[in-house]
């Protein structure tokens, strides 16, 4: 079963087409990857998705329900989390409450109450999400004092803390060291296994392979293949567009 | 003497201090000054002493201040500032000029341009420490200033529609992918803003004893002087700039300066942008916006 689905998505600036009639769909609690040349849309793609950009044209839902035209905070509350490739976290801000930021709903009352009285369930969120990804040391840090591999693990962790059931990653391991990507996509395997669905976008094609079930290939906006990551190494349009360039 | 007048200073300066938190939460929320804080100021003058004149207490009298101007504040939030969402940061600030202008006139029209008095007898007690007499009126004035300040603390610091406010000053566009729902929580930044600024109102009113419809120009506008003397990138600057020019102001007049009392404050505010453009503690680097 399908959680998002993208039909016939086109989005315009001006006289460019950045996505051009994108047909897809992300299989319930798999990792599916985006790989494609710099400029490929990639990103427009994400920021079609979280409501960021508008779609000039086609459907774009969420367990069968458009997310077109909504807000960016009520798609993020349907259920839609992301990172960013250029990590984008609030400086002056804890990492404790980068934790208790993303999680908010529950109405007036509920965000007005001091957090103590809030009920328990965000406050024992954000504890779980410091232990998993190791942030304990660094809870009462501001943002911008951490080191960079830190603020990588903030920048998840935040958008996790949300419980979605999309996870958005925009290039999750660029600038990290093979160790630090293995553990990486052990931690995405972890929760794909436990009902997350995950797009991501990726050059590395070895992370690619070892997580992602399927893999879409874009260029100049346009789907050009898809497939297992096996698969679409073969065809030759997309050694043409990207590996072959990249190789 | 010198005593004396610190106490006095100190009260002015709770009063800029509540002005100035309601000038910098919008400016730190949407990075444009909305002038009309100085008539919400004006105005919460007005609403509370017409409350103390028709016998209610003054703690009702605050209080009713405070709504009408938080309602007031989001008043202007939905015309002057959401229409102009994308254009350049002049045209709110204009339109905000605009409020500013149709607030003092409608002032000016229910009330009159005289001042309106306080009751003589209310809060007229004084009590004496030492050498200092302090009126019962200027310790209430600061009492509810620092209230006021330790509720907007623990509002910042510890709710997630604080923490929402801050990520959205930060960043609006990640704060939203984050889920913070930006048009509610800006709408609650214009009622906080429009709220202290009511209340410093009242406050002024009961310090004065009277209001008058220039109140704004007169005394809120100087807020804009401490929000930049404290930093506009951190609304907490406003706690150490707001008695410091409340104090310089009370101690030029003092000292036989009456004549420049305007230029002390003002002139504080230029030194500061020409020598610590980030103000007392904004951050380093961070260039105000104004």
């Amino acid at each position: 079963m399908s959680l998002l689905s993208l039909r016939g998505v086109t989005c315009r600036f001006g006289g460019i087409t950045a996505l051009n009639r994108l047909t897809l769909d992300l299989p319930a609690g798999a990792i599916t990857g985006v790989i494609g040349p710099n400029g490929a849309g990639k990103t427009t793609l994400f920021n079609c998705i979280t409501g960021a950009y508008r779609p000039t044209e086609g459907e774009i839902a969420l367990r069968g329900e458009s997310l077109v035209g909504l807000p960016p905070h009520r798609i993020a509350r349907r259920g839609i989390a992301r990172t960013f490739q250029n990590i984008r976290l609030f400086h002056s801000m804890t990492v404790w409450e980068h934790l208790m930021v993303a999680q908010q709903g529950g109405g007036l009352r509920a965000s007005l109450a001091p957090l103590g009285l809030s009920g328990p369930l965000p406050r024992r969120r954000a504890m779980a999400a410091l232990e998993r990804f190791g942030l304990e040391p660094y809870r009462d840090r501001l943002a911008a004092t951490l080191p960079y591999g830190v603020m990588r693990r903030v920048e998840l962790a935040r958008a996790l803390t949300a419980e979605p059931a999309l996870l958005l990653l925009d290039e999750p391991v660029a600038g990290m060291n093979s160790q630090e990507a293995a553990d990486l996509a052990a931690l995405l395997h972890g929760l794909s296994g436990s009902g997350l669905t995950i797009l991501l976008i990726e050059h590395d094609m070895s992370f690619v392979e070892q997580l992602c079930a399927q893999v879409h290939v874009l260029d100049f906006g346009t789907l050009i293949a898809s497939g297992t990551p096996a698969e679409v190494r073969r065809i030759p349009a997309v050694i043409d567009a990207y590996l072959g360039v990249e190789a | 003497m010198l005593l004396q007048q610190l106490v006095n200073g100190l009260t002015l300066g709770a009063v800029y201090t509540l002005v100035a938190l309601g000038f910098s939460l919008v400016m730190g929320v949407l990075g444009v000054l909305n002038l009309a804080v100085a008539e919400l100021f004006m105005l919460g003058g007005y609403v509370g002493l017409s409350l103390i004149l028709a016998d209610y207490p003054v703690a009702v009298a605050i209080a009713g201040a405070a709504l009408v101007t938080a309602v007031l504040g989001v008043v202007v939030e939905k015309v002057a500032y959401q229409p102009l969402r994308n254009a350049p940061p002049i045209a709110p600030l204009l339109s905000t000029l605009g409020f500013s202008v149709i607030f003092q006139t409608a002032a000016t029209n229910i009330w009159g341009s005289d001042p309106l008095l306080m009751p003589p007898d209310l809060l007229d007690a004084r009590y004496r420490v030492g050498s200092v007499s302090v009126g019962q009126a200027q310790l209430l004035v600061m009492a509810t200033a620092v209230v006021l300040v330790a509720a907007l603390a623990l509002l910042m610091r510890h709710t997630r529609f604080g923490y929402g406010l801050r990520a959205i000053a930060e960043n609006r566009d990640v704060a939203r992918l984050l889920g913070v729902p930006a048009p509610l929580v800006t709408s609650g930044a214009f009622a906080l803003s429009g709220a202290l600024a009511g209340v410093a109102g009242v406050q002024i009113g009961l310090h004065y004893s009277a209001i008058t419809p220039y109140v704004g120009v007169e005394v809120g506008l100087k807020a804009i002087a401490v929000m930049v003397v404290g930093g506009t990138t951190n609304i907490w600057g406003v706690l150490l700039a707001g008695p410091l020019l409340g104090v310089l102001e009370v101690m030029t007049v003092a000292l036989g300066g009456a004549a420049f009392r305007d230029m002390t404050v003002y002139g504080l505010m230029i030194l500061t942008l020409l020598v610590r453009p980030q103000g007392l503690l904004g951050r380093a680097g961070g260039a105000q916006r104004v």
